[in-house]
């Protein structure tokens, strides 16, 4: 694996409501190496998300560094691509337009560049779609396009999966690690279900709540493509889900509830 | 919504293209029936209405019958009296309208764009909406004399709000997770508004341009009605002091048919530009 291409140091990110103040994230660090696929996975309130907005540039209010390519994230750019939970396609364009964006598809390099990534994303004969006409997995793979034409460093995807039924998230999950074996783009991907973490990822970073931090980072070695069956696969979820048990501990005896 | 989806132009397939044909024609079978049946009824008062009129069962002094409205109706016309009086009112609704409509369309840009300026103005306008139009269209009669000025301030003032009130909504129910996508893709200032914002708006604002237009008509027939030489509503108050009710009756059903025709006018432009609405439609 080659340099970092992101270096989290030491972020921390409180919310103040109403007189009181939450730590979403304390004191988190993670170096992101170029091309690496990273899964993010913990319960809800561990900041998992939180941690990717402030990756993303689209929350600013935190404490210690985030360096991209060795330059400090102030504000979102398209070097940062964003995949949401839901696929948040403009309604009033068709497939291809909503992947174009603010980009003209009569210049010929986006109108080239965009019918590749409708190949590469397989949603070729739905270019003039509109997005009621789509299911939930074809709106996501549109949104994940339209990531891509922007040629980003880092993807950033907030559980882009957690609204599919399980085939289709399956079948995403492939087409995902087909473009990222294709393209070779560092991910950054924050999910909840462990198979999903570990299918996906190189490591599995593992989150705990209250404050948000840290529990542990399990690498995954396993060759591509990955059978979820298999008993290798399964001893990593093991050695997981006990990292979980660990955090659920600590929780009990300080008297939280998750 | 299966029919609907048939009659999208969507390239899945040879198949699905024929099925979408098939659905075309049912669509307009159906259209046709239901026109059918919305006519049965009016088609029926019609007949009864006449016959009594033929038999003099009711005074002509009264309710003339659909006969002698459709005779008085084609002697107007031929004198043309009938093209000019219209051609009259159609442009004093659409100066009227466009002056309100722009002027409400601008203002609704604008407070929906800007918080201070929507602080500025919008108590004053709200206040200003909840007076009747068409209650102070006398006054507007009084400082303005009964020339033109005066019918196109009062249709302006009708036309102003429905599209001040739903341009303005349309720009602030624009979804926030669709400004986070222009965020994240870095649109610059001016394409959050051009590609997002105004698109966004459009069912609202295009909303607004149809009530507007309906006001306005009501505008302008009160507008004549209160005091004017020419038009549509002129005609009807020389129906009225002369005592030719047919007068009335071809003011009315003008009235009634040209407002119709530009609703649905806009109704098609709706279809057209909102294809992509995902919304109930029945």
């Amino acid at each position: 694996m080659a340099e970092s291409i992101l270096e989290i140091s030491s972020v921390s990110r409180v919310f103040v409501k109403n007189k009181s103040t939450v730590t979403a994230l304390d004191r988190v660090s993670l170096n992101v190496k170029r091309g690496e696929f990273i899964t993010l996975i913990g319960p809800s309130g561990c900041g998992k998300s939180t941690l990717l907005k402030i990756i993303a540039g689209l929350d600013t209010q935190l404490e210690g560094k985030v360096l991209l390519e060795g330059e400090e994230i102030v504000k979102p750019g398209i070097d940062k691509g964003f995949i949401f939970q839901e696929p948040r396609l403009f309604p009033w364009l068709t497939v291809e337009k909503n992947i174009a964006g603010d980009l003209s598809l009569r210049r010929p390099e986006i109108r080239d560049r965009v019918a590749e990534l409708i190949e590469l994303v397989r949603l070729q004969g739905f270019e003039k779609a509109y997005p009621k006409e789509l299911s939930g997995g074809m709106a996501q793979r549109v949104a994940i396009a339209r990531a891509l034409l922007r040629n980003p460093k880092v993807l950033l995807l907030d559980e882009p999966f957690g609204a599919l039924d399980a085939f289709t998230r399956t079948h995403m999950q492939e087409v995902l690690l087909e473009i990222w074996e294709r393209n070779r783009t560092t991910m950054i991907f924050v999910t909840h279900d462990i198979d999903e973490a570990i299918f996906l990822a190189n490591r599995v970073v593992i989150l705990k709540p209250r404050p948000g931090s840290i529990r542990g980072i399990v690498p995954v070695d396993l060759p591509f493509p990955r059978k979820k069956a298999s008993s290798s696969f399964q001893e990593l979820r093991i050695k997981i889900l006990n990292e979980f048990e660990k955090v659920d501990d600590l929780e009990l005896e300080s008297g939280f509830v998750i | 919504m299966e029919s609907n989806a048939g009659t999208l132009s969507h390239p899945l397939s040879e198949a699905g293209r024929a099925k979408a044909g098939a659905n075309v024609r049912d669509v307009w079978k159906e259209k046709g029936g239901t026109l059918v049946a919305g006519l049965l009824l009016p088609a029926f008062a019609i007949a009864i209405w006449q016959t009594a009129g033929s038999l003099g069962w009711i005074s002509a002094r009264f309710l003339p019958d659909p006969y002698t409205i459709l005779k008085t109706f084609r002697e107007l016309a031929a004198t043309g009296e009938l093209g000019a009086d219209l051609g009259i009112s159609l442009q004093r609704a659409a100066i009227g309208f466009l002056f309100g409509g722009s002027l409400g369309l601008l203002l609704g840009l604008l407070n929906g764009f800007s918080k201070t300026l929507d602080g500025l103005l919008d108590p004053t306008l709200q206040m200003i909406r909840m007076v009747p139009h068409l209650a102070v269209s006398p006054l507007i009669i009084l400082w303005l004399g009964f020339d033109e000025t005066s019918k196109i301030v009062i249709i302006a003032l009708g036309a102003f709000f429905p599209l001040y009130l739903n341009t303005y909504l349309g720009i602030r129910m624009v979804d926030r997770k669709l400004i986070e996508v222009s965020q994240v893709l870095a649109y610059p200032r001016r394409k959050v508004l051009t590609r997002l914002i105004l698109p966004a708006a459009l069912p609202n604002i295009l909303l607004g341009l149809r009530l507007s237009l309906a006001v306005s008509w009501l505008g302008l027939v009160v507008a004549e009605l209160i005091g004017s030489q020419s038009g549509i509503g002129f005609l009807i108050n020389i129906g009225k002091q002369d005592g030719v009710p047919s007068y009335i009756f071809v003011g009315v059903i003008l009235f009634a048919v040209v407002g119709k025709l530009v609703d649905s006018f806009v109704q098609a432009l709706e279809r057209r530009l909102l294809k992509w609405n995902d919304s109930y439609l029945g």
